[in-house]
């Protein structure tokens, strides 16, 4: 194991004493020339970076609104300084939310207000040095831009559009990070975050149409780039790789074909995720997501659903109208996009899907909230219904279902510590110490309610949390998909009693 | 970064991957597992080998479902698990068995 400590779960969160510098070093592994400039970025740091920079940030303050008055208006109240993960489990003040923001509100108001210009040492500005750079760069890859500062903040001033305004700064001026970086440019080149070529990925579902048909007797389909299909499912390619993810992907193909709606997979756009958002490119991520309207467009698809995938969603139900739209070419009967788990529970409601709630039994599960399907977006049409809509799906089909603490769900949701562009194993210290919050909460309810499972609807948490909960001492598989819990209580017009039993044997 | 193999100094990547994949050889593959802690035994070399022949045909690492299901068929069904696989590669079987394999590491949401 790594050269830090895991932290210690006790009876409460404690805020804890700020140490200076806790977190400092050199950040995350830096592009390269070859993962910075299929995104348009330099290779690496330009000669006049300084110059650059500043450019860079004026042109943000006059594109967006909300960056200007996010570095103008906080009163330094306080009220975010114990809300983050990292500082709670770091105890580096650069990362309360205002420490964070600061790191560049000093640079903002040497530059660009007319105090920081004439007296810098009086209103806290400083010049744009190098090592004010690195710094920039070490801390704003310590933000998951989870939001969860800005529910606290009475201005709601939104540290993950500051965090991302820095990192497209950095970008500019050649300084990546190579984990989102690299990323992007392999869906640019391949399709998908993994870089699963198209062959790899009709072998991985037909393997998993086997195993479902082994399972059930069933023939249920999980179909490539059919074209007149009605349905496009966009999923995080992990669906397609990891644990547990592969089985959530096996629940939705069930419950597409209990529906009897004809869907398809695109090997074009075989990505949900965005990782465009993280970095702070509106260009980027406009590219990303004009892939999924071509494949929609070229398949003649009526519909798309979003799989699990957290920033996907925001992406999509935030952003993509004026990304990628108009999308007056779908079907305006069905919410444009449609989210999994609306999809299913909509049907669960219209009673067109039977499950056995007893495949699940032998589990207590409680449910993570995603942040940035907790705190940017929707589903269904009533206030909440991000945190109620998952909720009942998971209650159809699971007999025993508890909360954790309330202050660590829905809208006040705490991180899985590996969200934003961080899910790397070169930040792996600060992904372990980051979920501590959140493995606190489950600690709780697993002592007092006896919870064997949680369950997300997010690619990142799920990866982050089985690689995370060993450090805890927690099984690394009590962490399932939402829609592997529907695919193991769902039962298929035609299945046959093996199926019922070997589940019942793994149990 | 880089290793020595029989005298020979072959790059790697900050994680220790290797640069050029064709510089893979068993040789090397027993460096790389030493590096992680792990020695190369049957067990590891079925897993590595199968790793190498899928990335042949596919210019990826198999899902871990589908390496666990070959597994399964090849070995038998006891050891068609993701807990075998984690015995064989504590750091993960995509991970840490791919670096071994001399493929590159998976990226993404994984």
């Amino acid at each position: 194991m790594a050269d830090f400590e895991t932290p210690e779960l006790t009876d409460e969160i404690v805020v804890p004493h700020i140490q200076e510098g806790a977190m400092e070093g050199s950040g995350p592994f830096i592009a390269k020339p070859e993962h910075q400039e299929p995104l348009g970025f330099p290779g690496e740091l330009v000669e006049n970076w300084q110059e650059k920079a500043i450019d860079k940030m004026g042109e943000l303050l006059g594109k967006y609104r909300s960056f200007q008055v996010f570095l103008d208006i906080c009163v330094k109240c306080g009220a975010c300084t114990d809300k983050c993960h990292y500082f709670l489990s770091t105890s580096d003040p650069k990362n309360m939310p205002v420490g964070r923001q600061d790191t560049l509100r000093s640079v903002y108001r040497r530059y660009f207000t007319v105090a920081g210009k004439l007296f810098p040492k009086l209103v806290g500005a400083r010049d744009l040095t190098k090592e004010v750079l690195d710094e920039w760069y070490n801390y704003f890859h310590q933000c998951s831009q989870c939001r969860r500062c800005s529910v606290f903040c009475p201005y709601g001033i939104d540290t993950a559009e500051i965090s991302m305004a820095a990192r497209e700064i950095l970008d500019s001026v050649g300084v990546g990070q190579k984990y989102c970086n690299e990323i992007i440019a392999k869906v640019f080149k391949i399709g998908n975050n993994l870089g699963l070529p198209e062959p790899a990925l009709r072998d991985t579902l037909e393997d998993l149409e086997e195993e479902i048909y082994e399972d059930t007797g069933v023939k249920v389909r999980l179909p490539l780039d059919e074209k007149g299909a009605d349905i496009l499912l966009i999923t995080p390619s992990a669906d397609f790789f990891a644990e547990p993810h592969i089985d959530g992907l096996m629940g939705y193909a069930k419950v597409f074909h209990e529906a009897g709606v004809s869907w398809t997979i695109s090997s074009y756009a075989s990505e949900a995720a965005n990782f465009g958002m993280f970095i702070g490119s509106y260009e980027n991520m406009q590219k990303v997501a004009m892939r999924i309207r071509e494949a929609a467009l070229d398949l003649g698809v009526k519909r798309i659903v979003h799989g699990e995938c957290g920033h996907a969603w925001r992406v999509a139900y935030s952003f993509w109208n004026t990304l990628a739209g108009p999308w007056d070419f779908l079907d305006p009967n069905y919410p444009v996009p449609q989210h999994i788990c609306e999809f299913t529970w909509d049907l669960i409601q219209q009673g067109k899907l039977k499950f056995d709630k007893s495949e699940n039994d032998h589990r207590v599960v409680t449910f993570h909230d995603s942040c940035n399907v907790a705190r940017a977006t929707r589903m269904g049409d009533k206030p909440g219904g991000q945190f109620e809509i998952p909720r009942n799906v998971i209650k159809a089909v699971c007999n025993n279902y508890v909360d954790m603490e309330e202050e660590t769900i829905r809208d006040a949701t705490y991180c899985c510590g590996g969200g934003g562009g961080l899910l790397t194993d070169d930040l792996i210290e600060l992904r372990v110490k980051g979920a501590m919050p959140r493995m606190h909460a489950l600690n709780k309810v697993m002592e007092e309610d006896g919870v064997t499972n949680m369950a997300a609807i997010c690619a990142i948490c799920k990866s982050q949390f089985t690689k995370v909960l060993p450090y805890y001492k927690m099984p690394m598989d009590m962490i399932v998909s939402v829609h592997q819990l529907v695919s193991d209580a769902i039962i298929l017009t035609g299945q046959n009693e093996e199926g019922g039993e070997e589940a019942e044997e793994e149990a | 970064m880089a290793i020595e193999v029989g005298g020979k100094t072959i790059e790697t990547d900050e994680e220790g991957y290797l640069v050029n994949l064709s510089d893979w050889n068993e040789e090397v593959a027993k460096k790389l597992a030493e590096e992680e802690g792990l020695e190369m035994n049957d067990e590891r070399w079925e897993i590595v080998n199968f790793l190498r022949d899928y990335y042949n045909e596919y210019q990826i690492a198999p899902a871990v479902r589908v390496l666990t299901k070959a597994v399964g068929k090849r070995l038998g069904k006891e050891k068609g698990t993701s807990k075998y696989l984690y015995e064989l590669f504590p750091y993960g079987p995509a991970k840490q068995a791919c670096k071994i394999a001399g493929l590159p590491k998976p990226t993404g949401c994984v």
